[in-house]
């Protein structure tokens, strides 16, 4: 009908199938958060260093490339190990807390302040649609500066070096996988639960550091006064740097864990307080959007 | 006719305060109009209709479909209109409307199309590129509108759909309002405290007080009905009997300031008997007006009366 007619007339056409309904909220979270040139410029930065590891493997099977350079036998220098891809993981995803700091709070707090999410769920369109449609944008970019690179990293070394080293080293995929996933989860999962909290989108931000630094901090002290280790349960980067490591290592580590998520020597403890941990952690933040993500506010 | 909205035992408490006490309605006109003092619970029963307050006892169904069941497939039924400012600051109205669209289960290009449809027929086709935080009170109303019809439901919620409109505006909403009410493609709810928004727009009112049904009425049938609606200024006399009397007569009556009484006469009754009884009693009738049966009467009848919870079935 031309819009010039102006008048109601039902709507008659087909539908989407429900499950693909949540992808519209995602979209539309993209396509705002593509108009930040910062943003953009910023996720842009976050590949150097895959970039730079990349170019790291692709040399060290390249006698001819540091024969030009006059470096004969740099490529033992740098070696394609348990560090190697730990190192990477911890780089990536420490960016990617920057990021979801950045992008994260903007997710569900605009709906709130504004009133939306009425409007949202008066549709046929849940709660955990609503959550996961917000969630998946996060997922998305997480994914695409953590546990990708890393596998096509993993892919690469493997092609170079040969198949029977990505067998024998197949652990470094799965454990890059999960372990990015881990703390993708935990970071999606926090920053939404703390946009649907705090409206002010800078405080949001600015709390998500703050769950992470201030915590740790927190449990340094508890840990200095006490004499103890118990509060590094309050220190996020030491559990999901023990939780990689067992997931890098198994039960018989050689490192500490990855820069930024390491395990002070000596502080260890045991792993299940870790997983325990993050889980309660990721409970609690399910909790949060539980009970902020409802149609109206209820004032008892 | 197949009942638009069935409330069955509908009950819903927010902690120890019980909001909606056990309401039964039936409601099968085409637009339903919700009308109470504020608190009354009329947003919580539409809220609840779509989901948003779990009932704690009883359930009501939407077009035969169980809210409690049937929850996703009730609200893809319905166009809500909220009381409150409701939008996303930043983003055009043609888009938002749009996204709203598209999460009702529009495919994306239909959605497009029925967004600028729905924004050129509340009369904001020129603005819709314009971000909506910086609409007007009575823009947002409007985008409030368009959102709710552009996937073009079966039953439109409207909550307070006038709140904060200029006359030229609210006159312009209540035209909408009845143009959709009039093509009859879909049922509408309208929840008000405004009178009058309420007569100009229902031809059934649901009239909540306390979280009960006060009263219920078919207003097509009440107009129709045509009875002899009187509003009388008395002087002198025992104004008490002379009442006791007309109502003896068969007359409904409601007593108001200054001597003035509003009653309705029954079929047979000639007003000449009034005067007849007024001399009797030495009562003088100082004025007499031939009022229509106003929803304002239906609704003051219906605060007056004691809590006790009324059937709604028509």
């Amino acid at each position: 009908m031309a819009v010039y007619k102006k008048t109601y007339r039902p709507y008659e056409g087909g539908l989407t199938p429900s499950w693909s309904r949540f992808f519209v909220v995602t979209r539309y979270a993209f396509e705002d958060l593509r108009r930040s040139r910062f943003l953009s410029i910023f996720y842009l930065t976050t590949f150097i260093y895959p970039l730079i590891c990349a170019l790291i493997i692709y040399v060290q099977h390249n006698a001819s490339v540091l024969n030009l350079f006059g470096a004969q036998g740099t490529n033992r220098l740098i070696s394609i190990n348990v560090v190697f891809f730990m190192s990477l993981l911890g780089w990536q995803s420490m960016l990617a807390l920057f990021l979801a700091a950045f992008i994260g709070p903007g997710q569900v707090s605009p709906d709130l302040a504004n009133n939306a999410l009425a409007l949202y769920l008066a549709r046929p369109f849940s709660r955990t649609e609503y959550v996961l449609g917000k969630m998946t944008v996060l997922l998305g970019l997480l994914s695409i500066m953590t546990w990708i690179p890393g596998l096509l990293l993993f892919g690469l070394e493997s092609y170079l070096e040969g198949w029977s080293w990505a067998t024998d080293h197949m652990q470094f995929a799965t454990a890059m996988f999960i372990g990015a996933w881990i703390w993708i989860l935990i970071l999606s999962l926090l920053a939404l639960a703390l946009s649907a909290w705090v409206k002010w989108k800078p405080a949001a931000g600015g709390l998500m550091f703050g769950v992470f630094f201030v915590a740790a901090g927190f449990g340094a002290t508890i840990n200095a006064v006490q004499r103890t280790t118990w509060g590094h349960l309050f220190n996020i980067s030491y559990l999901i740097g023990s939780v990689w490591v067992r997931l890098f290592e198994g039960a018989n580590p050689t490192t500490n864990g990855a820069i930024f998520f390491r395990a002070p020597q000596g502080e260890v403890l045991p792993i299940w307080c870790s997983w325990a941990s993050l889980i309660g952690l990721c409970l609690i933040c399910l909790y949060m959007l539980r009970r902020k993500i409802r149609g109206t506010e209820v004032v008892r | 006719m197949d009942p638009v909205v069935e409330l069955d035992s509908l009950e819903v408490r927010f902690g120890p305060r019980t909001i909606l006490n056990k309401l039964k309605a039936s409601l099968t006109g085409r637009a339903i109009g919700l009308l109470g003092p504020n608190g009354a619970g009329k947003s919580t029963l539409l809220n609840t209709l779509l989901g948003f307050h779990p009932p704690a006892a009883g359930t009501a169904r939407i077009f035969g479909r169980d809210i409690r069941t049937h929850a996703r497939e009730v609200r893809g039924l319905i166009g809500y209109m909220p009381e409150n400012d409701s939008f996303i600051a930043g983003m055009s109205g043609v888009r938002f409307v749009r996204m709203m669209a598209e999460l009702a289960g529009l495919p994306r290009e239909h959605a497009l199309e029925r967004a600028h449809e729905a924004f050129f027929y509340v009369g904001l086709g020129e603005v819709r590129y314009r971000a909506l935080g910086t609409y007007s009170l009575g823009m947002k109303q409007s985008a409030k509108l368009a959102q709710a019809i552009a996937h073009g439901p079966k039953l439109l919620f409207l909550d307070e759909p006038t709140n904060g409109l200029d006359p030229p505006m609210r006159t312009r909403m209540i035209q909408l309002i009845q143009e959709i009410r009039d093509r009859g493609d879909l049922h509408l709810i309208l929840s008000s405290h405004l009178l009058r928004d309420v007569e100009e727009c229902c031809d059934q009112v649901l009239i909540l007080k306390d979280g009960r049904i006060a009263a219920f009425c078919n207003l097509e049938e009440e107009r129709r009905l045509n009875r002899q609606f009187l509003e009388i200024e008395t002087r002198g006399g025992a104004n008490g009997n002379f009442l006791e009397t007309i109502e003896k007569l068969g007359c409904e009556t409601a007593t108001g300031a200054q001597g003035r009484v509003k009653l309705i006469l029954p079929e047979g009754l000639d007003v000449r008997r009034l005067y007849e009884v007024a001399a009797e009693q030495d009562v003088q009738i100082r004025r007499l007006n031939h009022k229509r049966d106003s929803l304002e009467d239906i609704f003051l009848k219906a605060m007056e009366t004691p809590k006790e919870p009324a059937n709604g079935s028509l």
